[in-house]
Protein backbone atom coordinates (compact mmCIF):
# COMPACT_ATOMS: atom_id res chain seq x y z
CA UNK A 1 0.00 0.00 0.00
CA UNK A 2 2.62 2.63 0.81
CA UNK A 3 4.91 1.54 -1.85
CA UNK A 4 2.19 1.95 -4.35
CA UNK A 5 1.90 5.59 -3.13
CA UNK A 6 5.60 6.15 -3.14
CA UNK A 7 5.82 5.56 -6.36
CA UNK A 8 3.01 7.49 -7.86
CA UNK A 9 4.54 10.25 -6.08
CA UNK A 10 7.56 10.25 -7.91
CA UNK A 11 6.78 9.30 -11.05
CA UNK A 12 6.28 12.85 -11.95
CA UNK A 13 8.89 15.21 -12.76
CA UNK A 14 7.35 18.27 -12.06
CA UNK A 15 5.98 18.21 -8.93
CA UNK A 16 3.31 20.99 -9.14
CA UNK A 17 1.52 18.65 -11.56
CA UNK A 18 1.50 15.80 -9.67
CA UNK A 19 -1.51 16.17 -7.70
CA UNK A 20 -3.58 16.97 -10.86
CA UNK A 21 -2.19 14.25 -12.25
CA UNK A 22 -2.29 12.03 -9.90
CA UNK A 23 -6.29 12.46 -8.69
CA UNK A 24 -9.14 11.82 -10.26
CA UNK A 25 -9.15 15.50 -11.19
CA UNK A 26 -7.15 15.60 -14.54
CA UNK A 27 -10.62 17.26 -16.23
CA UNK A 28 -9.71 20.23 -13.89
CA UNK A 29 -12.94 21.51 -13.13
CA UNK A 30 -14.03 25.38 -14.05
CA UNK A 31 -12.78 28.26 -11.47
CA UNK A 32 -16.43 28.33 -10.68
CA UNK A 33 -16.64 25.10 -9.25
CA UNK A 34 -13.28 25.13 -7.94
CA UNK A 35 -14.36 28.56 -5.37
CA UNK A 36 -17.46 26.73 -4.92
CA UNK A 37 -15.04 24.02 -3.55
CA UNK A 38 -13.36 25.95 -1.49
CA UNK A 39 -16.24 27.35 0.22
CA UNK A 40 -17.78 24.25 0.85
CA UNK A 41 -14.26 22.88 1.84
CA UNK A 42 -14.32 26.51 4.41
CA UNK A 43 -17.62 25.48 6.00
CA UNK A 44 -16.85 22.54 6.85
CA UNK A 45 -13.72 23.69 8.40
CA UNK A 46 -15.37 26.35 10.38
CA UNK A 47 -18.01 23.81 11.65
CA UNK A 48 -14.82 21.42 12.76
CA UNK A 49 -13.35 23.99 14.43
CA UNK A 50 -15.54 25.68 16.19
CA UNK A 51 -16.20 23.72 19.00
CA UNK A 52 -12.18 23.91 19.82
CA UNK A 53 -12.61 27.96 19.73
CA UNK A 54 -15.55 28.18 21.43
CA UNK A 55 -14.05 25.97 24.22
CA UNK A 56 -10.83 28.98 24.28
CA UNK A 57 -12.70 31.57 24.34
CA UNK A 58 -15.05 30.38 26.89
CA UNK A 59 -11.86 29.90 28.93
CA UNK A 60 -11.15 33.67 28.44
CA UNK A 61 -14.47 34.89 29.91
CA UNK A 62 -15.56 35.51 33.10
CA UNK A 63 -17.39 32.43 33.80
CA UNK A 64 -20.96 34.63 34.06
CA UNK A 65 -20.84 35.78 30.74
CA UNK A 66 -20.19 32.12 28.78
CA UNK A 67 -23.25 31.41 28.01
CA UNK A 68 -24.62 35.52 27.42
CA UNK A 69 -22.09 36.49 25.64
CA UNK A 70 -21.95 34.84 21.81
CA UNK A 71 -19.28 35.90 20.18
CA UNK A 72 -16.24 34.15 19.62
CA UNK A 73 -14.14 37.64 21.23
CA UNK A 74 -14.55 37.97 24.51
CA UNK A 75 -16.37 41.51 25.51
CA UNK A 76 -14.67 41.03 28.83
CA UNK A 77 -11.35 39.21 29.35
CA UNK A 78 -10.82 37.07 32.55
CA UNK A 79 -7.34 35.50 32.49
CA UNK A 80 -8.15 34.95 35.93
CA UNK A 81 -9.58 31.52 35.28
CA UNK A 82 -6.51 29.30 33.97
CA UNK A 83 -5.02 30.78 37.37
CA UNK A 84 -8.07 29.69 39.61
CA UNK A 85 -8.97 26.18 37.65
CA UNK A 86 -5.24 25.97 38.42
CA UNK A 87 -6.15 25.35 42.09
CA UNK A 88 -9.66 25.01 42.58
CA UNK A 89 -9.89 20.93 42.58
CA UNK A 90 -8.46 18.89 45.07
CA UNK A 91 -4.83 19.08 44.25
CA UNK A 92 -3.00 21.98 41.83
CA UNK A 93 -3.26 20.89 38.51
CA UNK A 94 0.46 20.36 37.37
CA UNK A 95 0.06 17.39 40.14
CA UNK A 96 -2.41 16.17 37.35
CA UNK A 97 -0.50 16.93 34.73
CA UNK A 98 2.75 15.24 36.05
CA UNK A 99 0.54 11.94 36.62
CA UNK A 100 -0.32 11.88 33.18
CA UNK A 101 3.11 12.46 32.25
CA UNK A 102 4.36 10.25 34.30
CA UNK A 103 1.92 7.24 33.30
CA UNK A 104 2.63 8.67 29.48
CA UNK A 105 6.10 8.57 28.99
CA UNK A 106 6.67 5.14 30.99
CA UNK A 107 3.87 3.76 28.34
CA UNK A 108 5.42 5.25 25.38
CA UNK A 109 9.01 3.45 26.60
CA UNK A 110 7.35 0.87 27.43
CA UNK A 111 5.35 0.15 24.08
CA UNK A 112 8.81 0.90 22.16
CA UNK A 113 10.96 -1.29 23.77
CA UNK A 114 8.36 -4.70 24.25
CA UNK A 115 7.21 -4.20 21.07
CA UNK A 116 9.93 -3.37 18.90
CA UNK A 117 11.61 -6.88 20.21
CA UNK A 118 8.63 -8.88 19.23
CA UNK A 119 8.71 -6.84 16.14
CA UNK A 120 12.55 -8.00 15.41
CA UNK A 121 11.73 -11.55 16.17
CA UNK A 122 8.60 -11.76 14.17
CA UNK A 123 10.59 -9.51 10.99
CA UNK A 124 13.62 -10.98 10.92
CA UNK A 125 13.95 -14.02 13.09
CA UNK A 126 13.28 -17.68 12.19
CA UNK A 127 12.35 -20.09 14.74
CA UNK A 128 9.83 -22.58 15.04
CA UNK A 129 6.24 -21.54 16.13
CA UNK A 130 6.58 -18.21 14.37
CA UNK A 131 3.87 -18.43 11.95
CA UNK A 132 1.91 -19.65 14.98
CA UNK A 133 2.54 -17.26 17.39
CA UNK A 134 2.36 -14.64 14.61
CA UNK A 135 -0.95 -15.62 14.21
CA UNK A 136 -1.81 -15.00 17.80
CA UNK A 137 -0.90 -11.73 17.63
CA UNK A 138 -2.47 -11.05 15.14
CA UNK A 139 -5.64 -12.43 17.10
CA UNK A 140 -5.23 -10.27 20.07
CA UNK A 141 -5.39 -7.18 18.04
CA UNK A 142 -8.79 -8.45 17.34
CA UNK A 143 -9.92 -9.11 20.92
CA UNK A 144 -12.39 -6.12 22.11
CA UNK A 145 -10.77 -4.99 25.51
CA UNK A 146 -13.90 -5.14 26.77
CA UNK A 147 -13.99 -8.63 27.37
CA UNK A 148 -10.81 -8.23 29.67
CA UNK A 149 -11.58 -6.04 31.86
CA UNK A 150 -13.44 -8.42 34.62
CA UNK A 151 -10.95 -10.75 34.07
CA UNK A 152 -7.94 -8.10 34.40
CA UNK A 153 -9.40 -6.03 37.25
CA UNK A 154 -9.71 -9.51 39.31
CA UNK A 155 -6.07 -10.57 38.65
CA UNK A 156 -4.76 -6.68 39.11
CA UNK A 157 -6.35 -7.19 42.59
CA UNK A 158 -4.35 -10.02 43.50
CA UNK A 159 -1.33 -8.97 42.58
CA UNK A 160 -2.35 -5.45 44.94
CA UNK A 161 -2.05 -3.09 42.17
CA UNK A 162 -5.50 -1.50 42.87
CA UNK A 163 -4.47 2.33 42.89
CA UNK A 164 -1.07 2.20 42.08
CA UNK A 165 0.07 2.97 38.54
CA UNK A 166 0.66 -1.07 37.54
CA UNK A 167 -2.21 -1.57 35.60
CA UNK A 168 -1.78 1.11 33.71
CA UNK A 169 2.03 0.93 32.94
CA UNK A 170 3.14 -3.11 33.05
CA UNK A 171 1.18 -4.04 29.89
CA UNK A 172 2.60 -1.59 27.93
CA UNK A 173 5.71 -3.53 29.21
CA UNK A 174 4.82 -6.71 28.27
CA UNK A 175 3.67 -5.57 24.38
CA UNK A 176 -0.19 -6.16 24.68
CA UNK A 177 -0.55 -3.91 22.31
CA UNK A 178 -0.68 -5.71 18.73
CA UNK A 179 -1.05 -2.75 16.28
CA UNK A 180 2.13 -1.56 17.31
CA UNK A 181 4.14 -4.97 16.90
CA UNK A 182 1.95 -5.05 13.58
CA UNK A 183 3.78 -1.27 12.37
CA UNK A 184 6.89 -2.45 13.49
CA UNK A 185 6.69 -5.41 11.92
CA UNK A 186 5.58 -4.03 8.40
CA UNK A 187 8.51 -1.31 8.61
CA UNK A 188 11.02 -3.92 9.64
CA UNK A 189 10.26 -6.13 6.60
CA UNK A 190 10.78 -3.28 4.45
CA UNK A 191 14.50 -3.51 5.09
CA UNK A 192 16.58 -5.13 3.21
CA UNK A 193 17.70 -9.03 4.13
CA UNK A 194 21.33 -7.63 3.45
CA UNK A 195 21.80 -5.53 6.50
CA UNK A 196 21.35 -8.84 8.83
CA UNK A 197 23.88 -10.62 6.74
CA UNK A 198 26.48 -8.26 6.92
CA UNK A 199 25.94 -7.61 10.47
CA UNK A 200 26.04 -11.69 10.87
CA UNK A 201 29.17 -12.06 8.70
CA UNK A 202 30.91 -9.17 11.00
CA UNK A 203 30.35 -10.68 13.81
CA UNK A 204 27.22 -9.25 15.29
CA UNK A 205 24.86 -11.63 17.20
CA UNK A 206 20.56 -11.46 17.01
CA UNK A 207 20.75 -9.04 19.59
CA UNK A 208 23.58 -6.23 18.33
CA UNK A 209 22.09 -6.46 14.97
CA UNK A 210 19.05 -5.53 16.74
CA UNK A 211 20.28 -3.01 18.71
CA UNK A 212 23.03 -1.03 16.27
CA UNK A 213 21.42 -1.34 13.34
CA UNK A 214 17.73 -2.15 12.68
CA UNK A 215 16.62 -0.26 15.78
CA UNK A 216 17.99 3.15 14.48
CA UNK A 217 16.77 2.49 11.14
CA UNK A 218 13.15 2.14 12.76
CA UNK A 219 12.81 5.49 13.87
CA UNK A 220 9.89 6.28 11.40
CA UNK A 221 8.15 3.84 12.85
CA UNK A 222 9.34 4.40 16.78
CA UNK A 223 8.01 8.13 15.93
CA UNK A 224 4.64 6.67 14.74
CA UNK A 225 4.33 4.58 17.71
CA UNK A 226 5.17 6.84 20.17
CA UNK A 227 3.05 9.87 19.30
CA UNK A 228 -0.11 7.11 19.02
CA UNK A 229 0.43 6.40 22.69
CA UNK A 230 1.23 9.28 23.84
CA UNK A 231 -2.79 10.52 22.59
CA UNK A 232 -4.13 7.03 23.26
CA UNK A 233 -2.40 7.19 27.08
CA UNK A 234 -3.34 10.77 27.53
CA UNK A 235 -6.54 10.84 26.59
CA UNK A 236 -7.12 7.35 28.63
CA UNK A 237 -10.62 7.50 30.54
CA UNK A 238 -11.26 4.05 31.39
CA UNK A 239 -8.13 2.65 32.95
CA UNK A 240 -7.08 5.37 35.26
CA UNK A 241 -11.19 5.26 36.06
CA UNK A 242 -11.24 1.97 37.04
CA UNK A 243 -7.67 1.59 38.97
CA UNK A 244 -7.57 4.89 40.83
CA UNK A 245 -9.13 5.45 43.39
CA UNK A 246 -6.69 7.94 45.33
CA UNK A 247 -7.34 11.56 44.23
CA UNK A 248 -3.64 11.92 44.64
CA UNK A 249 -2.96 9.79 41.44
CA UNK A 250 -5.39 10.98 39.28
CA UNK A 251 -4.49 11.73 35.86
CA UNK A 252 -6.20 14.89 33.85
CA UNK A 253 -8.88 13.12 32.17
CA UNK A 254 -10.26 12.22 36.04
CA UNK A 255 -8.99 15.41 37.28
CA UNK A 256 -11.01 17.31 34.85
CA UNK A 257 -14.06 15.42 35.25
CA UNK A 258 -14.32 16.05 38.86
CA UNK A 259 -15.86 19.82 37.66
CA UNK A 260 -19.13 18.06 36.24
CA UNK A 261 -19.37 16.94 40.67
CA UNK A 262 -19.07 20.37 41.36
CA UNK A 263 -21.28 22.29 38.64
CA UNK A 264 -23.60 24.07 41.07
CA UNK A 265 -21.03 26.41 41.50
CA UNK A 266 -20.90 27.11 37.89
CA UNK A 267 -17.54 27.77 37.51
CA UNK A 268 -17.52 27.19 33.84
CA UNK A 269 -14.40 29.57 32.61
CA UNK A 270 -12.13 27.48 34.73
CA UNK A 271 -13.49 24.54 33.37
CA UNK A 272 -13.13 25.38 30.09
CA UNK A 273 -9.68 26.72 30.77
CA UNK A 274 -8.79 23.57 32.38
CA UNK A 275 -10.32 21.36 29.95
CA UNK A 276 -8.06 23.43 27.24
CA UNK A 277 -4.85 23.07 29.18
CA UNK A 278 -5.79 19.37 29.00
CA UNK A 279 -5.90 19.56 25.23
CA UNK A 280 -2.74 21.20 24.61
CA UNK A 281 -0.16 18.59 24.71
CA UNK A 282 -2.51 16.49 22.03
CA UNK A 283 -3.13 19.51 19.76
CA UNK A 284 1.10 20.63 20.13
CA UNK A 285 1.83 16.73 19.06
CA UNK A 286 -0.36 16.73 16.31
CA UNK A 287 1.50 19.67 15.19
CA UNK A 288 4.79 18.21 15.53
CA UNK A 289 4.11 14.98 14.57
CA UNK A 290 1.44 14.92 11.85
CA UNK A 291 4.08 13.78 9.21
CA UNK A 292 4.31 10.46 11.25
CA UNK A 293 0.38 10.40 12.32
CA UNK A 294 -0.70 10.43 8.99
CA UNK A 295 1.82 7.91 7.82
CA UNK A 296 0.74 5.53 10.41
CA UNK A 297 -3.34 5.92 9.77
CA UNK A 298 -3.05 5.53 6.44
CA UNK A 299 -0.63 2.33 6.98
CA UNK A 300 -2.38 0.66 9.41
CA UNK A 301 -5.84 2.03 9.85
CA UNK A 302 -4.41 2.77 13.43
CA UNK A 303 -6.93 6.00 15.06
CA UNK B 1 26.25 -26.71 11.52
CA UNK B 2 23.00 -25.36 10.26
CA UNK B 3 21.24 -27.07 12.76
CA UNK B 4 23.14 -25.47 15.55
CA UNK B 5 22.38 -22.12 13.93
CA UNK B 6 18.79 -22.91 14.01
CA UNK B 7 18.52 -23.97 17.48
CA UNK B 8 20.57 -20.46 18.30
CA UNK B 9 17.90 -18.62 16.09
CA UNK B 10 15.19 -20.63 17.77
CA UNK B 11 16.76 -19.39 21.28
CA UNK B 12 17.09 -15.81 19.82
CA UNK B 13 13.79 -15.70 18.69
CA UNK B 14 12.01 -17.19 21.81
CA UNK B 15 14.19 -14.10 24.17
CA UNK B 16 13.05 -11.81 22.01
CA UNK B 17 9.47 -12.37 22.39
CA UNK B 18 9.84 -12.97 26.09
CA UNK B 19 8.06 -9.54 26.89
CA UNK B 20 5.01 -10.82 24.63
CA UNK B 21 4.94 -14.56 25.95
CA UNK B 22 4.13 -12.44 29.74
CA UNK B 23 1.77 -10.25 27.80
CA UNK B 24 -0.11 -13.11 27.11
CA UNK B 25 -0.87 -13.46 30.66
CA UNK B 26 -2.16 -10.20 30.76
CA UNK B 27 -4.52 -10.76 27.29
CA UNK B 28 -5.13 -13.93 26.53
CA UNK B 29 -5.55 -15.00 30.09
CA UNK B 30 -8.17 -12.86 31.18
CA UNK B 31 -10.09 -13.59 27.86
CA UNK B 32 -10.29 -17.44 28.34
CA UNK B 33 -11.09 -16.33 32.57
CA UNK B 34 -14.01 -14.12 31.67
CA UNK B 35 -15.35 -17.27 29.83
CA UNK B 36 -15.38 -19.12 33.26
CA UNK B 37 -16.61 -15.80 34.77
CA UNK B 38 -19.54 -15.44 32.35
CA UNK B 39 -20.96 -18.97 34.01
CA UNK B 40 -20.08 -18.51 37.92
CA UNK B 41 -21.63 -15.89 40.63
CA UNK B 42 -18.57 -13.70 41.68
CA UNK B 43 -18.32 -10.60 43.79
CA UNK B 44 -14.45 -10.81 44.05
CA UNK B 45 -14.95 -11.36 47.79
CA UNK B 46 -15.69 -14.77 47.54
CA UNK B 47 -14.50 -17.90 45.27
CA UNK B 48 -16.39 -17.92 42.21
CA UNK B 49 -19.94 -19.92 42.70
CA UNK B 50 -20.87 -21.88 39.52
CA UNK B 51 -24.05 -21.16 37.88
CA UNK B 52 -24.67 -22.45 34.83
CA UNK B 53 -26.64 -19.88 32.75
CA UNK B 54 -28.03 -18.75 35.32
CA UNK B 55 -26.40 -15.35 34.50
CA UNK B 56 -27.62 -15.60 30.62
CA UNK B 57 -30.81 -16.29 31.87
CA UNK B 58 -31.13 -12.98 34.00
CA UNK B 59 -30.33 -11.55 30.47
CA UNK B 60 -33.46 -12.36 29.25
CA UNK B 61 -34.98 -10.36 31.89
CA UNK B 62 -32.91 -7.47 32.47
CA UNK B 63 -34.41 -4.19 31.24
CA UNK B 64 -31.67 -1.98 31.78
CA UNK B 65 -29.31 -4.54 29.97
CA UNK B 66 -32.24 -4.05 26.59
CA UNK B 67 -32.13 -0.50 27.07
CA UNK B 68 -28.08 -0.58 26.43
CA UNK B 69 -28.14 -3.27 23.78
CA UNK B 70 -30.38 -0.83 21.71
CA UNK B 71 -28.61 2.47 22.60
CA UNK B 72 -25.31 0.76 21.67
CA UNK B 73 -26.94 -0.68 18.36
CA UNK B 74 -28.57 2.81 17.42
CA UNK B 75 -25.46 4.55 18.01
CA UNK B 76 -23.97 2.06 15.92
CA UNK B 77 -25.74 2.27 12.99
CA UNK B 78 -26.66 5.38 12.52
CA UNK B 79 -23.01 6.75 13.23
CA UNK B 80 -20.87 4.31 11.63
CA UNK B 81 -22.42 4.83 8.29
CA UNK B 82 -22.76 8.18 8.66
CA UNK B 83 -19.17 8.95 9.77
CA UNK B 84 -17.95 7.37 6.68
CA UNK B 85 -20.17 8.52 4.10
CA UNK B 86 -19.06 12.02 5.73
CA UNK B 87 -15.31 10.54 5.61
CA UNK B 88 -15.70 9.56 2.44
CA UNK B 89 -17.33 12.65 0.39
CA UNK B 90 -14.88 14.84 1.74
CA UNK B 91 -11.88 13.27 1.03
CA UNK B 92 -13.30 12.93 -2.45
CA UNK B 93 -13.71 16.53 -2.64
CA UNK B 94 -9.99 17.03 -1.04
CA UNK B 95 -8.79 14.90 -3.36
CA UNK B 96 -8.84 16.59 -7.11
CA UNK B 97 -5.92 18.96 -6.54
CA UNK B 98 -6.91 21.15 -4.19
CA UNK B 99 -4.88 23.74 -3.35
CA UNK B 100 -4.04 24.03 0.69
CA UNK B 101 -4.59 20.20 0.93
CA UNK B 102 -2.89 19.67 4.15
CA UNK B 103 -4.20 23.08 5.69
CA UNK B 104 -7.72 21.19 5.30
CA UNK B 105 -6.66 17.65 6.09
CA UNK B 106 -5.03 19.31 9.54
CA UNK B 107 -8.04 20.80 10.43
CA UNK B 108 -10.49 17.60 9.43
CA UNK B 109 -8.14 15.18 11.25
CA UNK B 110 -7.50 16.98 14.49
CA UNK B 111 -11.22 16.42 16.03
CA UNK B 112 -10.49 12.61 15.22
CA UNK B 113 -7.92 12.79 17.90
CA UNK B 114 -9.59 14.64 21.08
CA UNK B 115 -13.31 13.24 19.80
CA UNK B 116 -12.35 10.40 22.77
CA UNK B 117 -11.39 12.93 25.62
CA UNK B 118 -13.11 13.48 29.04
CA UNK B 119 -12.66 17.53 27.71
CA UNK B 120 -14.38 17.34 24.48
CA UNK B 121 -17.32 15.26 25.71
CA UNK B 122 -17.70 17.57 28.78
CA UNK B 123 -17.43 20.64 25.99
CA UNK B 124 -20.14 18.57 24.57
CA UNK B 125 -22.40 18.77 27.39
CA UNK B 126 -22.21 22.52 27.34
CA UNK B 127 -22.63 23.20 23.71
CA UNK B 128 -25.74 20.92 23.37
CA UNK B 129 -27.38 22.24 26.55
CA UNK B 130 -29.96 24.12 27.06
CA UNK B 131 -28.24 27.67 27.04
CA UNK B 132 -25.66 26.12 24.53
CA UNK B 133 -24.11 27.77 21.61
CA UNK B 134 -26.60 25.13 19.34
CA UNK B 135 -29.54 27.01 20.90
CA UNK B 136 -27.89 30.29 20.81
CA UNK B 137 -27.46 29.47 17.07
CA UNK B 138 -31.37 28.21 16.12
CA UNK B 139 -32.85 31.51 18.55
CA UNK B 140 -31.72 33.67 15.10
CA UNK B 141 -34.22 31.44 13.78
CA UNK B 142 -36.98 32.06 16.43
CA UNK B 143 -35.97 28.39 17.00
CA UNK B 144 -36.36 27.92 21.28
CA UNK B 145 -33.77 24.51 20.93
CA UNK B 146 -34.51 21.98 24.03
CA UNK B 147 -32.05 21.27 26.25
CA UNK B 148 -30.21 18.41 23.89
CA UNK B 149 -28.47 16.49 26.22
CA UNK B 150 -31.23 16.49 29.42
CA UNK B 151 -33.82 15.28 26.79
CA UNK B 152 -33.96 11.72 26.53
CA UNK B 153 -35.48 11.65 22.70
CA UNK B 154 -31.86 13.69 21.51
CA UNK B 155 -29.03 13.05 24.12
CA UNK B 156 -27.87 10.52 22.00
CA UNK B 157 -27.88 12.27 18.60
CA UNK B 158 -25.54 14.57 20.35
CA UNK B 159 -22.91 11.46 20.26
CA UNK B 160 -23.74 10.17 17.22
CA UNK B 161 -22.65 13.98 16.05
CA UNK B 162 -19.74 14.00 18.30
CA UNK B 163 -18.79 10.88 16.85
CA UNK B 164 -19.84 12.29 13.68
CA UNK B 165 -16.90 15.44 13.93
CA UNK B 166 -14.23 12.87 14.36
CA UNK B 167 -14.28 11.81 10.49
CA UNK B 168 -11.09 12.99 9.95
CA UNK B 169 -9.18 9.40 10.96
CA UNK B 170 -11.13 7.48 8.28
CA UNK B 171 -11.04 10.62 5.79
CA UNK B 172 -6.73 10.09 5.80
CA UNK B 173 -7.66 6.31 5.03
CA UNK B 174 -9.50 7.24 2.24
CA UNK B 175 -7.40 9.86 0.92
CA UNK B 176 -4.32 7.60 0.52
CA UNK B 177 -6.69 4.86 -1.23
CA UNK B 178 -7.78 7.68 -3.67
CA UNK B 179 -4.23 8.49 -4.80
CA UNK B 180 -3.51 5.22 -5.90
CA UNK B 181 -6.81 5.09 -8.48
CA UNK B 182 -5.49 5.60 -11.65
CA UNK B 183 -6.46 8.95 -13.14
CA UNK B 184 -6.29 7.33 -16.48
CA UNK B 185 -9.83 5.21 -15.22
CA UNK B 186 -11.55 8.31 -14.58
CA UNK B 187 -10.29 10.21 -18.19
CA UNK B 188 -11.22 6.80 -19.99
CA UNK B 189 -14.73 6.61 -18.45
CA UNK B 190 -15.09 10.33 -19.03
CA UNK B 191 -13.90 10.07 -22.89
CA UNK B 192 -17.25 7.22 -23.10
CA UNK B 193 -19.48 10.07 -21.39
CA UNK B 194 -20.10 8.86 -18.22
CA UNK B 195 -21.33 11.38 -15.32
CA UNK B 196 -19.36 11.95 -12.41
CA UNK B 197 -22.17 9.90 -10.17
CA UNK B 198 -21.58 6.44 -12.82
CA UNK B 199 -17.76 7.80 -12.40
CA UNK B 200 -18.01 7.09 -8.52
CA UNK B 201 -20.23 4.12 -8.66
CA UNK B 202 -18.32 2.31 -11.01
CA UNK B 203 -14.64 3.54 -10.15
CA UNK B 204 -14.69 5.26 -7.05
CA UNK B 205 -16.49 2.85 -4.90
CA UNK B 206 -15.00 -0.74 -6.40
CA UNK B 207 -11.52 0.58 -6.24
CA UNK B 208 -11.91 1.72 -2.81
CA UNK B 209 -14.26 -1.04 -1.43
CA UNK B 210 -11.63 -2.77 0.35
CA UNK B 211 -10.67 0.21 2.51
CA UNK B 212 -14.26 1.33 3.09
CA UNK B 213 -14.64 -1.96 4.23
CA UNK B 214 -11.93 -1.75 6.37
CA UNK B 215 -13.01 1.64 7.74
CA UNK B 216 -16.52 -0.33 8.62
CA UNK B 217 -15.15 -3.23 10.42
CA UNK B 218 -13.00 -1.27 12.59
CA UNK B 219 -15.35 1.65 13.32
CA UNK B 220 -17.91 -0.89 14.20
CA UNK B 221 -16.07 -2.70 16.79
CA UNK B 222 -14.82 0.47 18.15
CA UNK B 223 -18.18 2.07 18.52
CA UNK B 224 -19.94 -1.16 19.96
CA UNK B 225 -17.40 -0.44 22.68
CA UNK B 226 -18.29 3.04 23.23
CA UNK B 227 -17.59 4.32 27.22
CA UNK B 228 -16.42 7.62 27.90
CA UNK B 229 -18.92 9.52 25.69
CA UNK B 230 -22.23 8.32 27.62
CA UNK B 231 -19.92 8.30 30.99
CA UNK B 232 -19.06 11.73 30.96
CA UNK B 233 -22.37 13.33 29.13
CA UNK B 234 -24.48 11.99 32.09
CA UNK B 235 -21.91 11.70 34.45
CA UNK B 236 -21.99 7.80 34.97
CA UNK B 237 -25.52 7.72 35.23
CA UNK B 238 -26.30 6.50 31.55
CA UNK B 239 -29.40 9.54 31.91
CA UNK B 240 -31.77 10.78 31.41
CA UNK B 241 -34.19 8.20 31.06
CA UNK B 242 -30.96 6.09 29.91
CA UNK B 243 -30.96 7.43 27.14
CA UNK B 244 -27.24 7.37 27.18
CA UNK B 245 -26.59 4.62 28.44
CA UNK B 246 -24.15 2.50 26.79
CA UNK B 247 -23.84 -1.28 26.90
CA UNK B 248 -20.21 -1.17 28.26
CA UNK B 249 -21.36 1.59 30.97
CA UNK B 250 -24.24 -0.63 32.72
CA UNK B 251 -21.43 -3.51 32.25
CA UNK B 252 -19.13 -1.32 34.12
CA UNK B 253 -21.87 -0.16 36.73
CA UNK B 254 -22.75 -3.85 37.22
CA UNK B 255 -19.25 -4.70 37.41
CA UNK B 256 -17.39 -2.06 39.46
CA UNK B 257 -20.31 -0.33 41.16
CA UNK B 258 -22.52 -3.52 42.04
CA UNK B 259 -19.52 -6.03 42.10
CA UNK B 260 -21.57 -8.15 40.36
CA UNK B 261 -18.47 -9.88 38.33
CA UNK B 262 -20.08 -12.81 36.95
CA UNK B 263 -23.18 -11.03 35.44
CA UNK B 264 -20.47 -8.61 34.06
CA UNK B 265 -18.26 -11.27 32.24
CA UNK B 266 -21.56 -12.76 30.50
CA UNK B 267 -22.75 -9.42 29.97
CA UNK B 268 -19.02 -8.85 27.98
CA UNK B 269 -19.39 -11.91 25.63
CA UNK B 270 -22.73 -11.79 24.68
CA UNK B 271 -21.47 -8.72 23.10
CA UNK B 272 -18.37 -9.98 21.93
CA UNK B 273 -20.89 -12.32 20.04
CA UNK B 274 -22.48 -9.63 18.93
CA UNK B 275 -19.44 -7.54 17.73
CA UNK B 276 -18.93 -11.06 16.08
CA UNK B 277 -22.51 -11.04 14.51
CA UNK B 278 -21.98 -8.20 13.19
CA UNK B 279 -18.70 -8.56 11.90
CA UNK B 280 -19.70 -11.75 10.42
CA UNK B 281 -22.77 -10.57 8.34
CA UNK B 282 -20.48 -7.69 6.88
CA UNK B 283 -17.90 -10.46 5.89
CA UNK B 284 -20.55 -12.08 4.04
CA UNK B 285 -22.05 -9.41 2.81
CA UNK B 286 -18.83 -7.81 1.71
CA UNK B 287 -18.46 -10.69 -1.06
CA UNK B 288 -21.34 -8.85 -3.19
CA UNK B 289 -19.86 -5.26 -3.15
CA UNK B 290 -15.81 -5.42 -1.88
CA UNK B 291 -13.80 -5.89 -4.63
CA UNK B 292 -10.53 -7.23 -4.82
CA UNK B 293 -8.10 -6.21 -7.97
CA UNK B 294 -5.55 -9.38 -7.36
Amino acid sequence: MTTDTATTDTAPADPATRPVTASPGSRRPSPRRRFLRHVLLCAVGVVMMYPLLWMISSSLKPSNTVFTDESLWPSTWDLGNYARGWTSLAEPFSLYLVNSLVIVTLSILGNLLSCSLAAYAFARLRFRGRTVFFALMLGTMMLPGHVLVVPQYVLFDRLGWLNTYYPLLVPHFLATNGFYIFLMVQFMRSLPDELDDAARIDGCGPFRTFWKIIMPLCLPAFATTAIFTFIAVWNEFFGPLLYLTDPDLYTVPLALRQFMDSEGQSQWGEMFAMSFVSLAPVIGFFIAGQKYLVKGIATTGLR
Amino acid sequence: MTTVRARRQDNAGYLFLLPWFAGILFTVGPFLASLYLAFTDYDLLTAPRWAGLDNFRAMLHDDKLHQSLQVTIVYTVISVPLSLAVALGVAMLLDRGVRGLAIYRSIYYLPSLLGGSVAIVMLWRYIFGYQGIVNHFLAWFGIQGPGWNSDPRFALSTLILLHVWTFGAPMVIFLAGLRQIPAMYYEAAAMDGASPWRQFRSITVPLLSPIIFFNLIQSLIASFQTFTQGYVISNGTGGPAESTLFYNLYLYQKGFAEFDMGYASSMAWLLLIIIAGFTAINFLAARYWVFYDN
